[in-house]
């Protein structure tokens, strides 16, 4: 109940009109394209992206059929040492799972592989992308800052200190990625029993080795810069000897590291462990020599040693050219049938 | 200490006690003051209040809770900043826009605490501000003063303390009523000290809402003296004619009957509001049911696979078993999958109606020039309610009408005057362009008159003699009081505006009414003064339904003037041959008139002589000293002299409708919307109004009048109205079986294009009922009883009014329909009695009308005219709707496509709540990447062009059946929704499984995978939003790309390596730059969307060719004129015009065309007749002719059963003046 709030309602003000402008935006007249569904405007659609989609898709498929690529699964390989022991049921035995153990595995390359040769290790049932795990990382020790024993990431437990000398010093790197560090290592012989050799540089992304990964000071003495911390428990040697030949891959800045600490998306997945700069390696069977070192079996997980070219694409995957020419064929039919019911309704229409 | 009376006051008040200027006494009893308070803050309590309101909607207690969840870093799978940051936004934006409404509030509230008001104080006035006024101060009122509080009166400068007042704010009447104090307290006159010294007792009612009863008593000097509703004058009413008077406070502030009529005012939420907190639930059922999946997963998980690797990754100290971790994750996953119901979706509905708001006021379609007020919509919250109305109840004066009756036409001696003619001789309706009639003889006339006929001028000049009586009649028989404005205009206070139009018309014409004594009536005929002795005064009631004067004029002639219903009149004349042809003409002259729906008169005049006179006069002097049947008696002495008239003419009054009533009923009527007219109206004006502006019609089957007075009358004749209906139907149901809510071919109505709104008049008139209702009868219709038998009635009737109507009743009707009915109501009214209607609807609507501004503030939308609401409804409304539908169906769709990946890539992570994106991401995803286009569409879509929305009305129903948003629609996004983010998550799982970049790194990272179904999630809901946009403005066109790039932008931004310098919490350094960098992550992209779009085209293309709707033909009908126009510009501006013209000229056809109805139409009341002739009411300041003792005023206690009149023929007589007089 009032009266006198006329102002409101603008009783109050002959002067100036409160005539609202007559401007487009305000009037609601905006200059508009205003598209309609018809099947004149969307049939055309299903073809186009039908004729796009085929020829994509084959060649999609083409491409990744002409990626070179042989693996070999060595989760159960025989202790070269002792005969009919496998290195993985070592591993799990308590008492002498830090014995070493080799096995030697034959690989078969059907075709030769020319130019970029990629070596990977894979993965299956490993959870790198378990929430806790992922987390399990301190970025702000990657990047080279000192931390201390309470200043290290709370995310790192229970990798975040061990006791040395009484004394709790902080792990380096700490966190459970780190502590899982996958640590076999391969060396392939051709056969007339040339090693092949490849290069374990280069493999991690530039911007994880020169921005997010960084030794703390003094980096050009890596010895001193790490001497407050203390390995992870699982790893038996320290992070400045991971390789003490170069000193730029070495310490946080190891690439295998740098690569390991990318956590993988999927349970299954496979990570770069080396490489071959334009070599040629000829078909036939090579032999793998593998430091067995990283225990799986124990939650089912599975090893595989891969060998692969890439192709602008990148690796071998069919995935991506089935899937273009699948839905470029559905888009053809769809297509089809819309034009059809079209025809025949407009004709009925007519009638 | 206030504290304390305050809650004693809570005891409900049984009955007033107090006594004047004694406000110790009074102070015992904690009555309000009149201070009024419809503010919800202050400014020191606004935080807290505020924050207890917001709290109050659960959403969000919800989204607080999350957060809270978010901080426990054991469950916590998301940075509490993806909700906190949105959570903030949302309250902040809500208090302020709380803030700004509420300071308009207290604005307004001062405005009306701080008037002035002048109270009895020591022996002098003394002024003081409305709010501090109390119950038992004296209070003196000026002329034209507002009410300050409900007062008893206590005398007043008129003789008789009597009091004039005008109740249009209050009951939306605007004819004057007449006060009278209490002789006793009339003697203290304006002496301030006896006023002071007034130590009178009020024991009375406790504080009602019933604005026409009022029951107490005075205890004053010893003695007891009853007070009525006729010596109350009512907080809202103004003071007129009247210079000042004194009053006693009885009531103040909340505690007056205006303030106890307002009712409640309710926090309206639209019904899609309330399907939407519904869904909220639903979803957030879903979230548990998700949330419940995932931690028995989870449990499943630990136990079979995590509990062997826990060399890798040890169970947490916190959860030492699988059971521990399951629950853990359940809160989790309700964290990570929160984000179905979207904090910003409240925030962005509430900025879209903002903006559609915006959109209501700045329309200049909705513009009143003449008054220079453009559309407000006050309530920016119901919007999208506009577009689903399907009632709405409509006040009559001032909304329908324009409340201005105009003297229109008139038949004189069998010629027909009014009627406007072109060069050719066609009937045309005259405009602002017509010529007027030339009154340049008439020094009287008034500028603004308008009339077009010269040739009743010419008649007039030329001295014809039956148009010199025509108009003498209109000047003499009346009961208007003359004035004479400062300026020293010639005013006229009428207690009808039909009066007054008549005694306009007459001075205009050249017969002024000058000045009025109890026994003379001074009339300057020509420019000659004319004073006729007036004998006797017959005065109108609704039995007679006519109105006779008996007048002698200066050289002795005595005349009979009578002016009545023309059914009346015709009962009464004189049978001579030669009127025959004048009675028949005359007849088809008023067939027309009333055909037009004007209201009609008619004019009749006898000479009497002297004989005759006398013989008569002694008889009414017996009637009117009877003891017995006096009523009965003076009935029949009049019978007798009013007869064997002869018959003058009649006269056509136009009660004006406001531009485009009939129009805009009939297309609001075509969109399905049944409209109800509410009126405190007598019930012949209200049907008449009814007719003329195309709500009942000749051509309806019945038009059901229900007047009874008891529960057993009104309920046997809704008995008799519903079984009458019943029967039609079942007879006629064979013809008429056609469904009219089936969409009519669009062929058929590319035609109706150019009729436009003129078809509805031939349309579906075979079946239809009308139903007209009494307020008396609607108390016991609206009876617990009778209301859903009352409610199958009016349902089954295309139009219903209620005439006689308070302002609570019009409430109750409101609340009943939408009650029962499940229907959304709209009411529409422009003064104080429509207030609690205008509350207690869904959309509340006001027009800036004549009678001040009350039903504006408490209106939801306001506006200049009722025909706007056309626009508002049609256009705006359907706009609002459609708008807000696309926007709920597509923000659910986006938000479970965005959700659901989560759960999806549980399966993959042993369900342990790892998030498939960034944080920021997350964060940004609803108030950055996807807000806008969205929001922008719910801005300035339009699948249709207003033209088109108000050409088809029908193109207004799928809002009424909440056919773009309900649950249906909502399962369906929903579904879409889970399915895109099936797509999103398995194709790049499929393409990037173990996949490696060119280089040979791997791809197969978290981050990456997070970038790409991300990238891929963008990209589809922005090709979606951009099908669902109909209209492609440039700002559209900016925000959707834009949003697309702004992804792309903030992404490399965020991603790239100078921000890690500064926080390692910009964990996807590098990312955007590795990946983006790879083909596949493109052509999963394509395939994504390809696989995501593609189906929602073809079933689309499906749907509209198979099962087209009205509205995609209706568009396709727009496309195609679109084509056609932009080919033959010019020709097509020209063809509008044309169009428009026609549709004009036909309408203007159909409204002629209607059959005539026989037109009774007398809005006039008993009127103040006898005060005239007893000399009670003389003019103001013309008081040279006192009535000293000549008629006393007696107190007459009110008959105990004054608030139910004796029923005549079903209409209340004016309850007010009835007891005025003198018995």
């Amino acid at each position: 109940y009032n009266i006198e709030s006329a102002s409101v309602t603008g009783l109050d003000e002959p002067e100036d009109s409160k005539k609202p402008d007559n401007t487009a935006f305000k009037q609601q007249r905006l200059p508009a394209w205003q598209p309609i569904l018809t099947p004149k405007s969307v049939l055309p659609t299903f073809f186009i992206i039908s004729f796009i989609f085929i020829p994509i898709g084959a060649v999609l498929f083409t491409t990744s059929d002409g990626v070179r690529e042989d693996f070999v699964d060595y989760t159960h390989c025989t202790n070269s040492l002792v005969p009919n022991e496998t290195c993985a049921s070592l591993r799990e035995n308590r008492t002498r799972m830090n014995e070493p153990c080799t096995c030697v595995v034959n690989i078969t390359l059907n075709t030769p592989m020319t130019g970029n040769i990629y070596m990977y290790y894979g993965l299956n049932n490993f959870f790198q992308n378990h929430r806790r795990y992922v987390k399990s990382r301190d970025d702000n020790q990657l990047v080279g800052t000192h931390v201390t024993n309470t200043s290290i990431s709370k995310d790192c437990t229970p990798y975040r200190t061990d006791t040395v000398n009484g004394y709790q010093a902080p792990i380096a790197p700490c966190g459970a990625i780190a502590n899982s560090f996958f640590n076999d290592s391969f060396t392939l012989q051709q056969e007339d029993g040339n090693t092949v050799n490849y290069l374990t540089t280069g493999i991690s992304w530039y911007t994880d080795h020169t921005v997010k990964f960084n030794n703390p000071f003094p980096s050009n003495n890596l010895t001193a810069a790490f001497s407050t911390y203390t390995k992870p428990k699982f790893w038996n040697r320290y992070v400045q000897d991971l390789d003490t030949s170069n000193i730029n891959n070495n310490g946080y800045k190891n690439e295998a590291l740098e690569v390991w600490m990318r956590t993988a998306a999927f349970p299954k997945f496979r990570k770069l462990y080396g490489r071959l700069v334009n070599t040629n390696l000829p078909s036939g069977t090579y032999s793998l020599k593998i430091n067995y070192n990283y225990p799986v079996t124990a939650f089912g997980g599975r090893k595989r040693f891969i060998i692969s070219t890439t192709s602008w694409m990148g690796g071998k995957n069919n995935f991506l050219g089935i899937a273009y020419i699948v839905v470029g064929c559905c888009s053809f039919v769809v297509g089809v049938a819309l034009c059809i019911i079209h025809f025949i309704t407009r004709h009925k229409n007519v009638e | 200490m206030d504290k304390l009376p305050w809650f004693k006051k809570r005891e409900k008040e049984e009955q007033r006690d107090f006594k004047a200027n004694d406000a110790e006494y009074n102070a015992n009893f904690q009555y309000a003051v009149n201070k009024i308070k419809t503010s919800r803050y202050t400014w020191y309590n606004f935080i807290l209040v505020n924050l207890w309101e917001q709290f109050h909607r659960v959403v969000n207690v919800y989204f607080v809770c999350l957060l809270i969840l978010q901080f426990i870093p054991e469950i916590s799978s998301l940075n509490p900043t993806t909700t906190l940051i949105p959570i903030i936004t949302v309250l902040l934006i809500t208090a302020i826009k709380d803030a700004v409404d509420d300071i308009k509030r207290h604005r307004s509230d001062d405005s009306v605490n701080n008037r002035k008001s002048s109270v009895v104080k020591d022996n002098s006035l003394v002024q003081e501000k409305w709010m501090d006024i109390k119950v038992g101060d004296v209070i003196q009122l000026k002329n034209n003063d507002h009410v300050t509080a409900d007062l008893l009166l206590l005398s007043s400068s008129e003789e008789h303390n009597l009091v004039y007042i005008e109740t249009a704010e209050l009951d939306g009447e605007t004819n004057l009523k007449v006060r009278q104090a209490l002789n006793v307290t009339g003697g203290m006159n304006e002496d301030l000290k006896a006023l002071h010294n007034f130590d009178g007792v009020i024991k009375c009612e406790a504080p009602n809402n019933y604005l026409h009863k009022f029951t107490g008593n005075l205890y004053w000097n010893n003695e007891t003296h009853s007070i009525d509703n006729e010596k109350i004058l009512l907080r809202g009413c103004t003071l007129r004619n009247t210079e000042w008077c004194f009053g006693l406070v009885i009531f103040a502030g909340p505690e007056t009957k205006l303030m106890q009529n307002t009712g409640k005012s309710v926090l309206k939420r639209t019904s899609i509001e309330r399907l939407l907190n519904k869904l909220v639930w639903l979803i957030f059922a879903f979230l548990l049911f998700l949330a419940t999946v995932t931690a028995i997963g989870n449990t499943i998980w630990e136990r079979f696979v995590g509990v062997y690797f826990q060399a890798y990754m040890p169970w947490a100290t916190y959860s030492p078993n699988e059971y521990m971790s399951g629950f853990l994750m359940f809160w989790s996953y309700i964290i990570i999958l929160n984000t179905v119901v979207p904090i910003s979706l409240f925030v962005s509905v509430e900025f879209i109606r903002l903006g559609q708001s915006w959109f209501i006021d700045w329309d200049r379609l909705m513009y009143y020039e003449k008054k220079d007020l453009p559309a407000v919509a006050r309530t920016t919250t119901l919007n999208e309610e506009l577009g689903q109305i399907e009632y709405i109840f409509s006040d009559k004066t001032g909304t329908l009408t324009q409340n201005i009756m105009e003297f229109n036409k008139c038949t004189i001696g069998g010629i027909c005057y009014g009627d406007v003619y072109n060069e050719d001789g066609i009937a045309i309706v005259p405009d602002d362009n017509t010529p007027n009639a030339d009154f340049s003889f008439n020094d009287d006339a008034e500028k603004d008159f308008r009339f077009f006929d010269q040739r009743l001028i010419n008649s007039i000049t030329s001295g014809d003699a039956k148009s010199h009586d025509f108009f003498r009649l209109l000047a003499i028989c009346h009961t208007v009081m003359p004035d004479v404005t400062p300026e020293g205009n010639l005013i006229y206070q009428a207690q009808s505006p039909d009066e007054g139009a008549l005694v306009t018309a007459a001075r205009n014409f050249g017969f002024v009414f000058r000045e009025r004594t109890f026994d003379t009536v001074t009339v300057s005929e020509l420019g000659k003064d004319v004073t006729y002795q007036v004998l006797a005064i017959l005065d109108f009631d609704n039995v007679r339904k006519r109105m006779s004067v008996i007048v002698k004029d200066m050289s002795g002639n005595i005349r009979l003037y009578c002016k009545g219903a023309d059914s009346v009149i015709y009962e009464r004349l004189g049978d001579s041959r030669e009127d025959e042809d004048l009675k028949n003409t005359t007849t088809l002259h008023l067939d027309e008139f009333a055909g037009q729906g004007l209201r009609t008169l008619c004019l009749a005049v006898k000479n009497l002589d002297e004989h005759t006179y006398n013989v008569w006069k002694e008889a009414h002097f017996k009637a009117s000293t009877a003891l017995e049947d006096r009523e009965d008696k003076l009935s029949a002495v009049y019978e007798e002299i009013e007869r064997d008239l002869d018959l003058l003419g009649a006269t056509a009054i136009e009660d004006k409708l406001q531009d485009g009533v009939p129009e805009t009923i009939a297309n609001l009527s075509k969109a399905n919307i049944k409209i109800w007219v509410l009126t405190g109206d007598k019930q012949e004006t209200a049907v008449n109004i009814g007719y003329s502006c195309n709500m009942l019609t000749e051509e309806m089957k019945n038009v059901f009048v229900i007047s009874g007075y008891t529960f057993d009358e009104v309920s046997a004749e809704i008995k008799q109205a519903y079984d009458d209906i019943e029967n039609e139907r079942s007879h006629a149901s064979p013809m008429s079986s056609r469904d009219d809510t089936t969409f009519p071919n669009v062929v058929v109505h590319t035609s109706k294009v150019a009729n436009g709104r003129a078809v509805v008049f031939q349309s579906d008139q075979d079946n239809k009922f009308g139903l007209v209702i009494n307020g008396h009868s609607l108390v016991h219709a609206l009876n617990e009883e009778l209301e859903l038998k009352f409610l199958d009635l009016a349902s089954l009737c295309t139009s219903v009014i209620c005439c006689r109507v308070t302002p609570l009743q019009k409430a109750k009707v409101v609340e009943l329909v939408k009650k029962n009915k499940k229907a959304v109501t709209l009411a529409i009214g422009d003064g104080a009695n429509d207030v609690s209607m205008i509350k207690a609807a869904h959309i509340g609507v006001g027009i800036s009308g004549e009678e001040g501004t009350q039903a504006v503030l408490s209106a939801d939308f306001a506006f200049g005219q009722f025909r706007y609401l056309e626009r508002l409804l049609l256009v705006h409304g359907r706009w609002s709707y459609m708008r807000m539908c696309k926007f709920f169906g597509y923000f659910f769709y986006k938000n479970f496509a965005f959700t659901l990946v989560h759960f999806w890539f549980g399966f993959f992570n042993g369900l342990t709540a790892q998030s498939a994106y960034d944080d920021l991401f997350v964060t940004l995803y609803n108030i950055v990447y996807t807000s806008m286009p969205i929001f922008m569409l719910a801005i300035f879509d339009q699948d249709l062009n207003d033209k088109y929305c108000i050409k088809f009305p029908k193109l207004y129903l799928p809002g009424q059946k909440n056919e773009l948003f309900n649950v249906k629609i909502f399962f369906k996004s929903i579904i879409r929704g889970i399915l895109t983010s099936l797509v999103l998550f398995f194709v790049p799982y499929g393409a990037f499984v173990e996949g490696m970049s060119p280089s040979g790194a791997d791809m197969t990272n978290l981050q990456t995978v997070s970038t790409v179904i991300s990238t891929c999630l963008i990209i589809v809901v922005t090709l979606q939003v951009a099908l669902d946009t109909s209209y492609w403005t440039p700002v559209n066109h900016f925000f959707t790309w834009g949003s697309i790039f702004i992804y792309f932008l903030l992404t490399f931004a965020m991603y790239s390596d100078g921000l890690f310098q500064f926080s390692t919490t910009f964990q996807f350094i590098g990312v955007a730059r590795n990946s983006y960098q790879f083909a596949s992550l493109w052509f999963t992209m394509f395939l994504v969307c390809a696989i995501c779009i593609l189906p929602v085209l073809a079933s689309r293309v499906l749907y509209s060719i198979l099962w087209p709707t009205y509205t995609e033909k209706i568009m396709k009908l727009q496309l195609d004129e679109e084509k056609k126009s932009r080919q033959r510009k010019m020709k097509a501006a020209e063809s509008l015009h044309a169009i428009t013209e026609k549709i004009r000229s036909t309408f203007q056809l159909q409204r002629r065309g209607s059959r005539p109805r026989s037109g009774y139409a007398f809005s006039h009341e008993r009127g103040f007749g006898d005060l005239i002739t007893t000399g009670r009411m003389s003019m103001r300041r013309k008081s040279s002719h006192p009535q000293p003792g000549r008629s006393k005023p007696e107190e007459t206690p009110p008959p105990q059963s004054s608030s139910q009149p004796a029923p005549t023929n079903g209409v209340s007589t004016n309850t007010e003046l009835y007891r005025q007089l003198p018995v």
